[in-house]
């Protein structure tokens, strides 16, 4: 099936058709930016609201079956993944304040949007993160210590990448979405049943290889889900600084379907990446998902979010939670009670003390560390400069023994 | 076998397509590289022998080829990428430089790059702006990144098969207006390592240092001092990172001077590196200053100034002439 066909075939799914507003934006620039502006309350696909009810309506009515199986018991797991997560993300930037990470770029307000996507992947998918997708890594198995090497400062990534299939974080703006891309397309060619999500966020929307990724996926038919986590801001910049145009809507102009979900809704999350990566996995091209989230902290734990965004908007997000939501329908439904709660508070408080204890031990790399692994096959100048550089060492040795 | 004659198109084509054969995960990727077979027609009937499946044409976006071919890398396939012209890789050089040479790295040496970026490269064929430049110092500079450029007909056909079977990521410079050059390709001949140099003329009195399209002019320039009774050494260096200074220590430890040759802008070229660290390993050796002959730091000309831009003979021999008078 070609991309032009599913796009023809699911109208609904793509941009313009999907809000009145979208459509007459796309022929009246000037109507662009009031449509952005209506987005303050954007219509997004959701499955639990913010008190915790089940709603079922049009919008979400083709991604429903897609969670249709998610028992009492996945949803306390679910709960217990955005808490860990939470938990792991509060201590990273503890262990900031402390001193112990050069850096931390936390995921709190996130957590549904990445352990919802998460969830949704098979073993075989792999994934391409940004630097802040610690729930997703959580949800593939990676060591939460494993992520903090980098903001510590002993590598660039403390993982392999394919024990996992979990690819390094990259912290250039949008450059995974191509990575992700080519991968896709050799997933395609070893016509493997796997799929290929990238995360990227509302700021490398703006980014030319965001968009030489989308329509590489789109001429290829390559199976990938962008999978954006639109958090509102980009470091200072707001959403308005970067788009004119809903960004699911994007999708429409490179040929396949773009969705907004809600992105603090867990559910929703989950059911709609499954939707995206069954359709990958059949062989029908990329799909754009956009989750409307909010980003609660600093982009990293070097700005200050008081100087660019007002008090009043990160309170009236403080109500959409997605931890809470989810403990609220657990309660309402008794899926969970108080003991149940009170063991995983304890469960995270344990691992949020191993993560602790792992940091203050992480041992600085071997300084001869700095010559290792630039080439695969060795060079000739790395391999003067180390013994160079070895050799210059050395000489202090030789100085202290004669002293 | 005997050895073949062939131009050095002819010679990269024959290389991708024993590169193809041998090997099913080698794709090749690139703009107009299918049907067309390429603007210089160096991939010209792999398309049809292939598929396109192995040799693939791409939407015209260098960053989404060279990102695209890092993911296909990743998936365990060794993309060959052909960027159109010189001029044209900027786009893609934040991918090359941020993504494609640090992934071994950053990845504590779990993830291998075995990606080839080829590059008709430098001046001499009459072309508009952006389709003339030397821009390899800019990437021989970039640590995890090799660079290459072969100057003749069997080198281009063992080179780039030594570079598509390298695991490291290869920037394969080649020398677009010499692809017509022919020269002898024994396809049998047990390969020359892939970033030693090659002395490709014996001399005694000094030696010419360059790669790519100016290594002929180089061997023009000693075959006109011989006439005036200079013996001077031609190295064609090869491999721009890394620079085999071993192999060039040993010719100037000999000939005791040296120039080198680049069309790239002097400043902070190529050349700066060589002058430099020869300078340190042979400085007792050395009757005269290293000298370069090079660009000018300016924009690559209009080309009907090209023939003034890029050393001649004549600046060459006066180089030579230079040196010989210390």
């Amino acid at each position: 099936m070609t991309v032009e066909s599913t796009a023809a075939r699911k109208p609904r799914r793509s941009s313009g058709t999907k809000r009145a507003a979208g459509a007459a934006s796309a022929a009246k620039p000037a109507a662009a930016a009031t449509a952005q502006t209506q987005d303050a309350v954007p219509q997004l696909v959701q499955m639990l609201t913010p008190e915790g009810d089940r709603v079922e309506n049009a919008d979400n009515a083709e991604f429903a079956p897609f969670v249709a199986d998610i028992t009492t018991e996945d949803l306390r797991g679910l709960y217990r993944d955005m808490v860990m997560t939470r938990r792991f993300d509060g201590e990273a930037t503890a262990l900031q304040r402390q001193g112990e990470l050069g850096l931390w770029a936390s995921l709190l307000g996130q957590e549904a949007a990445q352990i919802g996507s998460g969830r949704a992947l098979n073993d075989e998918d792999y994934v391409f993160p940004t630097y802040r997708e610690h729930g997703v890594a959580w949800c593939r198995g990676v060591d939460p210590t494993n992520l903090l090497g980098m903001f510590r400062g002993v590598n660039h990534g403390g993982w392999d990448p394919n024990t996992n299939n979990f690819h390094l974080y990259t912290i250039v703006i949008g450059s995974q979405t191509l990575h992700a891309t080519g991968y896709a397309m050799g997933v395609a060619k070893d016509g493997a049943d796997a799929a290929v999500i990238a995360y990227f966020g509302d700021g490398a929307s703006s980014q030319g290889d965001v968009m030489e990724a989308f329509n590489f996926s789109a001429v290829y038919n390559s199976p990938v889900v962008f999978f954006c986590q639109n958090n509102q801001w980009a470091i200072s910049e707001p959403t308005e600084r970067q788009m004119r145009v809903p960004l699911y809507q994007r999708a429409q102009g490179f040929g396949f379907p773009g969705v907004r979900v809600d992105g603090n809704d867990v559910l929703a999350c989950l059911a709609v990446t499954r939707w995206a990566l069954d359709r990958a996995r059949r062989g029908e091209g990329p799909t754009l998902i956009e989750a409307f989230t909010y980003r609660m902290g600093a982009h990293t734990t070097s700005d200050d979010p008081t100087k660019y965004r007002r008090d009043e908007e990160t309170a009236a997000w403080e109500s959409k939670d997605p931890i809470l939501r989810l403990k609220a329908h657990l309660l309402a439904t008794g899926g969970a009670d108080e003991a149940y709660f009170a063991e995983l508070e304890a469960e995270s408080e344990a691992m949020g003390k191993r993560v602790r204890e792992a940091v203050r031990s992480m041992p600085d790399p071997d300084t001869m560390a700095i010559f290792e692994n630039v080439y695969a096959d060795g060079h000739a100048l790395v391999d003067e400069e180390r013994a160079q550089f070895a050799a210059y060492l050395a000489s202090f040795e030789a100085t202290e023994e004669g002293h | 076998m005997a050895a073949l004659k062939m131009s050095i198109a002819k010679a990269l084509n024959e290389s991708l397509r024993k590169a193809l054969e041998q090997d099913p995960k080698v794709l090749i990727m690139g703009e107009d590289v299918g049907k067309l077979g390429g603007v210089f027609r160096i991939t010209d009937g792999l398309q049809k022998d292939f598929g396109e499946e192995r040799v693939i044409d791409t939407p015209l976006a260098e960053s989404g080829i060279v990102g695209t071919a890092i993911g296909l890398a990743l998936r365990g396939y060794r993309p060959v990428v052909e960027i159109q012209f010189d001029g044209f890789v900027f786009p893609a050089y934040d991918q090359i430089v941020t993504q494609l040479a640090k992934m071994h790295a950053r990845s504590l040496g779990k993830i291998k790059m075995p990606v080839v970026i080829r590059i008709p490269y430098a001046g001499g064929i009459g072309a508009v702006e952006h389709h003339s430049e030397s821009p390899e110092a800019l990437f021989a500079h970039v640590p995890g990144l090799k660079v290459v450029s072969p100057s003749n007909a069997s080198d281009a056909y063992w080179m780039l098969q030594q570079a598509i079977l390298s695991d490291d990521p290869v920037i394969f410079f080649e020398p677009k207006r010499r692809y017509w050059d022919k020269g002898d390709v024994d396809v049998d001949a047990i390969p020359y390592p892939l970033h030693k140099a090659r002395v490709a003329r014996e001399g005694s009195d000094i030696t010419l240092a360059a790669y790519g399209p100016m290594v002929k002019v180089c061997l023009e320039a000693a075959a006109a001092a011989a006439e005036e009774g200079k013996s001077v050494e031609v190295v064609d260096l090869r491999s721009m990172s890394p620079v085999d200074f071993d192999g060039l220590q040993a010719s100037v430890e000999k000939t005791r001077r040296l120039v080198v040759v680049h069309e790239a802008p002097v400043f902070l070229g190529v050349g700066s590196e060589i002058a430099a660290r020869i300078t340190e390993r042979c400085f007792y050796h050395l009757e005269a200053p290293v000298l370069r002959v090079g660009g000018f730091h300016a924009p690559y000309p209009p080309a009907r100034l090209e023939d003034e831009y890029l050393p001649g003979l004549d600046r060459v021999l006066d180089a030579v002439d230079r040196s010989l008078a210390y």
